[in-house]
C-alpha cells in the first residue's frame, strides 16, 4: 500500500511539472503582455519588463521561475501592485473553499440520497421527481440558477442576503447555486449505478438468504454502487473548492475563481501560472485521495496488501 | 422409493413475465413434488423454464416483471404464494438454500466470505455472534474449504471458482435447511471440480438428510446424483420418472433426443452425435399443441393441434405425449399405459 501511494505521489509530481512547463510557455503565447496599458509610458513599460526579467532568454526565465517555485514562491502579481501571488491565493482561497465545502456536503449527501431513493422506487412518482431534478440540475446553467435564487429568496421573499460574503446567511444561496449541478450529476450517476448493481447475481444471492430489502440496499447495493460516483468526485471536488468565476461574480464573493479569470484577461503571467499550479496540485491530490479511497471501498482494487 | 413425505409440492404452477414484446409464458402448468431426503433432477435445454421454476419456489424471480398466473407451491404444507414478506424471508433463511449457477458473480465482491455466510443468521436472536461464527467455520470445513480461518477473512476475488462454489454451498447449508436448490451448480466449473462438488452434495444428503433439487442440462450429472427426474421442455414437464425409468424406459421423444445427443462410452469412433434439430418454441406465443411437435421426428397431426394428455406408465413414471395414446402407431417409445391424468390416483 505504501509503495503504491509513493508511486502515485511521484507520478503526481511529474504531472505537475509537465503542467507548469506547458502553462509557462502557453501563457507567453497569449496575445499581448502584462505591460501594454495605455497609462504606462514606453520607458516605464520597458523598466517593468526588465524588472520581471522578460528581457532575458525564455529558458532562463523558465529556470528562474522553477527555482522560485521550489521554494514555494509564486512571485509577484503583475497587475496588483506589491502583492505576491501567494498572498492573493491565501486571501481568496478560504472564501472559495468555504463556499465549496458547503456546496459539496450538500450536493453529495442530497445527491446520493436522491439517487438511492429513486433507484429503489424505479418507475414510481418519486423516481420521476428525482430524474427531473437531475435533468434540471445538469441542464440549467449556474448563472441562471444563481439569478433565480437571488430573485426568489433574496429579493422577492427577502429570506437571504443577495450578495457579499459576511456570515452564514450569506453562504446559503451561493452554496445552493453551486451545489445544484454536482447534486444532479451525483444523483444521476448513483441512480444508474444502483440500478446496475440491483440486477447483479449477488443481490439475488442476498435475497435467497432471506436478507431484508433495506439491508440489501444498505449492505450490498450502496457500497458496490458508489464507485462510479467516487470516480467523478476527484475533479469535481477540485473544481468546486477552488471557486467558480460565475457564482463568485454573481454573488460578489471575493473568491479565487474571479481572480483566476481576471488574471487571464489581464495577461498577469505570474497569477495565471500560480493559480494554475495551485489548482493542478489540488486536482492531482484529489484524484490521489479518490484512488486510495477506491481501495478502501473495493477490496479488489487493493494492491500489494501484504 | 418407499412412501415418503413430500417436503415440496408444485401444483399447476403458471409463471409469466411482462416484457415489451408481450407476455412470456416461462412456466406452464408445472407440477411435481420433492420428498424428504430425495434428490430430484430437473433437466432440459437452455430457456426451457428450469431456472425460473426453481426460483419460483423461493420467489426469487424479479416481480415485476414476473408474476404468478396460477397454481400453488406448498412447502411443508404452507403455500409460498400466500406468505407475507417476513414469512418468506424466514423460509429463505432457515428452510431452503439456493446454490446459483455462476459462483463468479454470485458473491458480493465487497464483503468478506465469513460475513456473507453469517448473513443468513441476520435478525435471529436465538444465536450469539460467537455461535454464528462457529457455525460458519464448521460449515466451511464440511463443504471442504481448507484453511477456514484464513478464508473466513478473505474476499471472493481471492478464491478460485471451485472454492467460491463451495462458499455458495456453505451459504445455502449453514442454517441446515431441509432443502437446497442447486441451479446448474457445476456448469461454470471444470470437470474435476464438478466431480468433487457432486460428491459433496451426495455426502451432505447422507449426513444431513437434505432434500435437493438439482437443475442441470447434463444427463451425466442426473445419472450420478438423482433419484427422480423431471424433463422440461418449452416451460412444461414432458416426462417424469425415476432415473431408471427415464434412462431405460424412455417414453418421450425429447428425452430420447437428449440422450442421443450426448457422447457415451459405447459411441463408435467416427460415429456422429445426433443433435435435436431446430430451436425451442417461442414462449411469447407457445404452440397450441405439443411444444416439441415442431422438432419431433415422431410428430403426428394431432401433436400440432392438441396439447397431449398425461399418461401414467408406472407409479412414478408419466409423460405428456400422444405416442402413448392407444390409437398411436407402435414405436419403441410406446409403453403400456396404466392410466391417464385424473383417472388414476
Amino acid at each position: 500500500m505504501l509503495k503504491y501511494v509513493l508511486k502515485r505521489v511521484v507520478a503526481a509530481v511529474l504531472t505537475i511539472l509537465v503542467l507548469i512547463t506547458i502553462v509557462f510557455f502557453l501563457v507567453r503565447l497569449m496575445p499581448g503582455e502584462p505591460f501594454t496599458s495605455a497609462k504606462l509610458t514606453p520607458e516605464v513599460a520597458e523598466n517593468m519588463r526588465s524588472y520581471y526579467g522578460f528581457d532575458k532568454p525564455m529558458i532562463v526565465q523558465y529556470l528562474q521561475y522553477m527555482g522560485n517555485l521550489l521554494q514555494g514562491d509564486f512571485g509577484y502579481s503583475m497587475k496588483y501592485t506589491n502583492r505576491t501571488v501567494n498572498d492573493i491565493i491565501g486571501e481568496t482561497f478560504p472564501f472559495s473553499a468555504d463556499l465549496g465545502i458547503r456546496a459539496l456536503v450538500m450536493a453529495v449527501s442530497i445527491g446520493l440520497i436522491l439517487g438511492i431513493v429513486s433507484a429503489r422506487n424505479r418507475g414510481k412518482k418519486i423516481d420521476f421527481f428525482c430524474v427531473i431534478v437531475a435533468v434540471l440540475g445538469t441542464s440549467i446553467p449556474d448563472f441562471i440558477m444563481g439569478a433565480v435564487l437571488q430573485y426568489t429568496f433574496g429579493i422577492k421573499w427577502g429570506l437571504f442576503p443577495v450578495a457579499r460574503y459576511e456570515g452564514i446567511e450569506y453562504t446559503i444561496l451561493p452554496a445552493c447555486a453551486l451545489a445544484f449541478y454536482t447534486l444532479a450529476s451525483v444523483s444521476r450517476i448513483m441512480r444508474a449505478s444502483m440500478l446496475e448493481v440491483t440486477s447483479q447475481d449477488y443481490i439475488k444471492t442476498a435475497r435467497s438468504k432471506g436478507v431484508s430489502d433495506l439491508r440489501i440496499t444498505m449492505k450490498h447495493q450502496i457500497r458496490n454502487a458508489i464507485m462510479p460516483v467516487m470516480t467523478v468526485m476527484g475533479p469535481t471536488v477540485a473544481s468546486v473548492l477552488t471557486g467558480t468565476f460565475v457564482i463568485e461574480s454573481i454573488f460578489a464573493i471575493p473568491g479565487m475563481g474571479k481572480y483566476y479569470v481576471e488574471s487571464v484577461s489581464n495577461n498577469d503571467y505570474s497569477m495565471v501560472l500560480g493559480m494554475t499550479v495551485f489548482y493542478g496540485i489540488f486536482l492531482v491530490t484529489c484524484n490521489l485521495v479518490v484512488d486510495i479511497l477506491y481501495g478502501v471501498a473495493d477490496p479488489r482494487v487493493r494492491i500489494g496488501k501484504r | 422409493m418407499a412412501e415418503r413425505e413430500n417436503i415440496l409440492e408444485l401444483k399447476d404452477v403458471v409463471y409469466s413475465f411482462h416484457t415489451y414484446g408481450g407476455e412470456v409464458q416461462a412456466v406452464r402448468d408445472v407440477s411435481f413434488e420433492v420428498r424428504k431426503g430425495e434428490i430430484l433432477g430437473i433437466v432440459g435445454e437452455s430457456g426451457c423454464g428450469k431456472s425460473v421454476t426453481a426460483q419460483c419456489i423461493m420467489r426469487l424471480n424479479p416481480e415485476p416483471p414476473g408474476f404468478f398466473k396460477g397454481g400453488e407451491i406448498l412447502f411443508n404444507g404452507k403455500d409460498v404464494l400466500k406468505m407475507t414478506k417476513t414469512e418468506l424471508n424466514n423460509m429463505r433463511r432457515e428452510d431452503i438454500g439456493f446454490v446459483f449457477q455462476d459462483p463468479m458473480t454470485s458473491l458480493n465482491p465487497t464483503m468478506r466470505i465469513g460475513a456473507q455466510i453469517e448473513e443468513v443468521f441476520r435478525g435471529r436472536k436465538d444465536v450469539t455472534k460467537k455461535e454464528v461464527k462457529e457455525k460458519a467455520l464448521e460449515i466451511m470445513k464440511l463443504v471442504g474449504i481448507s484453511d477456514v480461518e484464513k478464508r473466513y477473512r478473505q474476499y471472493p476475488h481471492e478464491l478460485s471458482g471451485g472454492m467460491k462454489q463451495r462458499v455458495m454451498i456453505a451459504i445455502a447449508l449453514v442454517s441446515r435447511p431441509s432443502m437446497i436448490i442447486c441451479d446448474e451448480p457445476t456448469t461454470s466449473l471444470d470437470v474435476t471440480i464438478e466431480a468433487q462438488i457432486l460428491d459433496l452434495l451426495l455426502e451432505l444428503r447422507e449426513k444431513l438428510g437434505t432434500s435437493i433439487i438439482m437443475i442441470t442440462h447434463d444427463l451425466g450429472v442426473i445419472a450420478r446424483l438423482c433419484d427422480r427426474v423431471v424433463v422440461m421442455y418449452g416451460g412444461k414437464i414432458v416426462e417424469k420418472g425415476t432415473v431408471q425409468e427415464i434412462f431405460y424406459e424412455t417414453a418421450h421423444p425429447y428425452t430420447k433426443g437428449l440422450m442421443e445427443s450426448i457422447a457415451r462410452l459405447d459411441t463408435e469412433k467416427g460415429e456422429k452425435l445426433k443433435p435435436i434439430e431446430g430451436t425451442p418454441p417461442d414462449l411469447f406465443s407457445p404452440p397450441k399443441g405439443c411444444p416439441f411437435a415442431a422438432r419431433c421426428e415422431y410428430a403426428m397431426d394431432v401433436c400440432h393441434e392438441l396439447p397431449p394428455e398425461q399418461y401414467l406408465l408406472s407409479e412414478e413414471h408419466n409423460t405428456c405425449c400422444w405416442l402413448q395414446h392407444e390409437y398411436a402407431p407402435e414405436t419403441e417409445l410406446k409403453k403400456p399405459v396404466i392410466g391417464k391424468k385424473g383417472e388414476v390416483e
